[in-house]
């Protein structure tokens, strides 16, 4: 760090000064002892405000990345409270994500591990410092402790130091600690928000309470939104052609029905009375064309038709697998088929609004605060600093709250009505609207020699785009890089490899969903291993250990979740195990599933999984993850699937959108190898060998295999 | 109308078939109840009446006049810190916005059952959806609080 980010920092804080939100008691919070980093705020009562640049919804950012300043800056977690950053990409964006404010793909501790252990110990250096001249004692006779500098006999708090601080110069290469010194990285520290998100005390999106706030609900065009429809710069097109709202008018407690480009806005004193005007409301849509969108089948139809016809983009090719494959002993083809997902976050979409004295303030769960910023300006048409964005707790993320439909929303109903709102998604706005995880076809080509060992694969994914809509200069040479994850970087060690990815849009928007295009190519993958494994009559786990070679660590998670679930060992009668393994977001990862049969029904006793992250910062978050992630993985395996009619969205509570729930969900076995690598993302890392593990089991117990997700009948 | 939350009155003016849920949101601002679906399909909402595990979004508002409604905050002092506990020790939120409703079912299932097995877990807790999945560990969050009560 420099004086330039330092300085800069400390201009672009002056903005944060006064709208800090607490996310702990709804308060806005005025702050004047901010001495000038966009992170650390030290208070003469010695208490301590951090200020996390990430979202925390659920994996843990608070915690882990406080641990990460808190450790070199050498304070007592007692002394912490956190906060959300504010708006301010020239800190607080996300380096392994083009600089935007954004949290997502699993990089917020991988991105964060050097530089805010840098800020922590740049502050520390700059106490001793300043405790040494006020002493007059060299700064080597200084030492640190729990939030104190000391020099023989003398004591002072980090509080009674930072009148001094703006006098210390910024040092530029501040020594961090040795990993054999950690306080608190490695070891299993309380999660520092868990007390307010057991007593009710944490602010979700939801939760914000502002003077004078009504509730909104916004009718929106019933057919499903189409992946051209919100994003960076799309403006949402009124597909109104009438609408009669006299009656919702008429009903007590309705303050308001407005028609905004997305839809008709209803704004009322609570929730309850804005969804009875609802039904009173009579909208008639301009419904366009929905032929292509008939039902399930045209959709996957369409798809498969493309996969079938048009080329691809070719990711990768190495040798010739046409050679291998004409030379081969046997040759294996497979084709695997993954449904729509809605991400069904627990907490559904909303977010408030209030344009008020030339200030625009947005409060939401959001994971992207920077183009909720750029949509609050285009749509205010107010100055960039004259707009502000508070994030919250989210009640879920999983990519869906990345995007920004729901800002621009809240937004443009706060402009038409003139008033705080708080927009409200239900639960069945939440599933016909979303940004789905991608239906796929993923196309698998496979070659063996005589001696079992894997020649040649191809692959290749037709899909629509993760990314093209939302973030459109992530796409480089038609190639959409979430898409492709796990295509590109094949974890395997194959002499003639070769990967295509075809974008093809059916009329249904995409979007991130937890682990994104890893999800869907890792259950091609990983099933299709172990078609050729069987095909070769080898072991699945030795034919991958064998085709891993130069892959060291994604080998020794694969052994160890071998040994701990006895995978060579006895087994339970009518039990089955499959294994399948992962690599990505720089950590490793192998799971075996342990299923039965009852009748046809599959199910799951036991997931076992053995990771490495490098460096762990806190083992129970870790596990946490890990143990959440491989959940949703059953669930995405098992339940979940999203079915379509005339365009529509045919689910929309959980009583279709079906949840996996405690009776469904198995032991969940996470074993660490831990070790000095630099740490890699956690969060995704669960989700994609689940079902494919599951796959595998299922074709040992039955004989066949099933290639379409997901396997029960919902 | 008057709703009694947490042993204290609350004048309530909205209109009677207000489900409980949004009578506590948005009009007395106690918003540790969260809403999820407002089915009463995954128990975010959930809270006591009259000691009764309830779904408030399927609770009326003069269903719940004159009756005793208890969220998060208003748990007997004993079970809340037994639950609390647990849950802080096993590291069981993540997201955190299905567990205040967990809790309330929990306590509700400890009040019927001091020990409960893995199965009655599962079953009584069924009607409560975690989309982080935590189940594990609310299991074993309730079997630990159950050895301190």
């Amino acid at each position: 760090m420099d004086r330039r980010s330092f300085i800069k920092s400390s201009t672009a804080s002056a903005i944060s000064v006064g709208v800090g939100f607490s996310l702990f008691n709804n308060e806005v919070i005025a702050s004047n002892t901010y001495f000038g980093n966009p992170w650390i705020k030290i208070h003469q009562d010695n208490s301590i405000t951090l200020i996390n640049s990430r979202t925390e919804m659920g994996q843990d950012v608070y915690t882990s990345i406080s641990l990460l300043i808190a450790e070199e800056l050498d304070c007592s977690l007692e002394a912490i409270r956190i906060e959300a950053a504010p708006f301010d990409p020239t800190n607080h964006g996300n380096a392994m994500l083009g600089g935007l404010q954004l949290t997502g793909a699993s990089t917020s501790v991988a991105v964060s591990w050097g530089s805010m252990r840098k800020v922590g110990a740049t502050v520390r250096t700059m106490l001793v410092s300043a405790a040494a001249k006020k002493w007059n004692v060299p700064v080597s006779s200084c030492s640190t402790n729990n939030g104190y500098v000391m020099s023989g006999s003398k004591r002072a708090s980090y509080g009674e130091l930072v009148d001094l601080l703006p006098q210390e110069p910024i040092p530029k290469d501040p020594a961090l600690k040795n990993s054999a010194d950690f306080k608190y990285i490695g070891k299993d520290i309380p999660r520092l928000d868990g007390q307010a998100k057991v007593d009710g005390t944490a602010i979700f999106g939801a939760d914000v309470r502002v003077e004078g706030m009504s509730t909104a609900v916004l009718m929106r065009w019933p057919v499903v939104p189409p992946n051209t429809y919100g994003g960076m710069a799309v403006k949402a097109v009124d597909k109104v052609i009438s609408y009669d709202a006299d009656q919702a008018r008429k009903l007590p407690g309705v303050l308001g029905v407005y028609r905004i480009d997305e839809g008709i806005a209803i704004v009322a004193r609570d929730y309850h009375i804005a969804q009875q005007a609802r039904k009173l409301v009579k909208i008639t849509w301009d419904l366009g064309d929905t032929a292509g969108l008939r039902d399930t089948e045209t959709i996957m139809r369409r798809l498969k038709d493309a996969a079938t016809v048009k080329p691809g983009v070719v990711l990768r090719t190495q040798g010739d697998v046409k050679k291998a494959t004409s030379a081969a002993s046997s040759a294996h083809k497979a084709t695997y088929e993954l449904p729509f997902l809605t991400h069904a976050n627990l907490e559904p979409l909303n977010c408030s609004a209030r344009i008020a004295n030339g200030e625009l303030h947005i409060w939401g769960p959001m994971q992207n605060p920077h183009l909720a910023h750029t949509v609050g300006v285009n749509i205010s048409g107010l100055p960039p600093e004259k707009v502000f964005v508070h994030v919250t707790f989210i009640g879920g993320g999983l990519g869906r709250k990345a995007e920004i439909d729901f800002v621009q929303e809240a937004v443009a109903v706060a402009k038409a009505s003139g008033k705080g709102i708080r927009l409200m998604w239900s639960r069945e706005d939440d599933t016909k609207h979303g940004a789905y995880r991608s239906a796929a076809y993923v196309h698998m080509e496979g070659a063996l020699n005589a001696k079992g060992g894997m020649t040649a694969l191809r692959v290749k994914l037709t899909s629509p785009s993760v990314i093209s809509r939302a973030l459109p200069p992530f796409i480089q040479n038609g190639v959409d890089p979430f898409m492709v994850d796990g295509l590109h970087n094949l974890t395997y060690d194959v002499p003639n490899y070769e990967a295509e990815a075809l974008i093809h849009e059916v009329g249904v928007r995409a979007g991130a969903y937890r682990s994104v295009g890893y999800s869907v190519n890792t259950y091609a993958i990983e099933s299709f291993i172990d078609e050729l494994a069987l095909a070769a009559k080898v072991d699945p786990v030795a034919f991958r250990l064998t085709h891993l070679n130069g892959q060291p660590r994604a080998q020794a998670v694969l052994k160890l979740a071998a040994e701990k679930a006895n995978w060579n060992g006895p087994q339970k009668p009518d039990r089955f195990l499959g294994v399948a393994q992962f690599s990505g977001y720089g950590s490793f990862i192998a799971v075996v599933a342990e299923i039965s049969l009852d009748g046809t029904e599959p199910k799951v006793h036991k997931l076992v999984a053995a990771v490495d992250v490098g460096r762990v910062i806190r083992p129970k978050q870790l596990e946490g993850q890990i143990e959440g992630a491989m959940v949703l993985g059953i669930a995405g395996a098992m339940l979940n699937r999203l079915t379509f009619k005339d365009g529509v969205v045919q689910e929309g509570n959980f009583d279709t959108y079906k949840m996996l729930r405690f009776r469904d969900t198995p032991p969940v076995e996470v074993h660490i190898v831990n070790n000095d690598n630099p740490p890699g993302g956690a969060g995704e890392l669960g989700l994609p060998p689940v079902a494919p593990a599951i796959a595998n089991a299922l074709a040992r117990a039955t004989g066949s295999r099933l290639r379409t997700l997901p396997f029960l009948d919902v | 109308m008057d709703l009694t939350v947490n042993r204290k009155n609350y004048p309530f003016e909205g209109s009677p078939d207000t489900p409980l849920l949004w009578a506590l949101r948005d009009h007395l601002d106690i918003t540790s109840v969260k809403f999820g679906c407002g089915e009463g399909l995954c128990g975010a909402c959930s809270a006591h009446v009259d000691g009764e595990l309830k779904r408030t979004c399927q609770v009326s508002c003069s269903e719940a006049t004159g009756k005793d409604i208890t969220t998060v905050e208003g748990l007997a002092p004993k079970v809340a810190e037994a639950l609390k506990t647990a849950w802080l020790e096993l590291d069981v939120a993540q997201c955190g916005y299905c567990q205040t409703g967990m809790i309330m079912a929990a306590a509700d299932l400890l009040k019927n059952n001091a020990n409960p097995t893995d199965e009655e877990i599962n079953d009584a807790m069924n009607k409560n959806v975690c989309r982080c999945g935590t189940y594990g560990r609310i299991r074993k969050a309730i079997h630990l609080a159950a050895t301190r009560l």
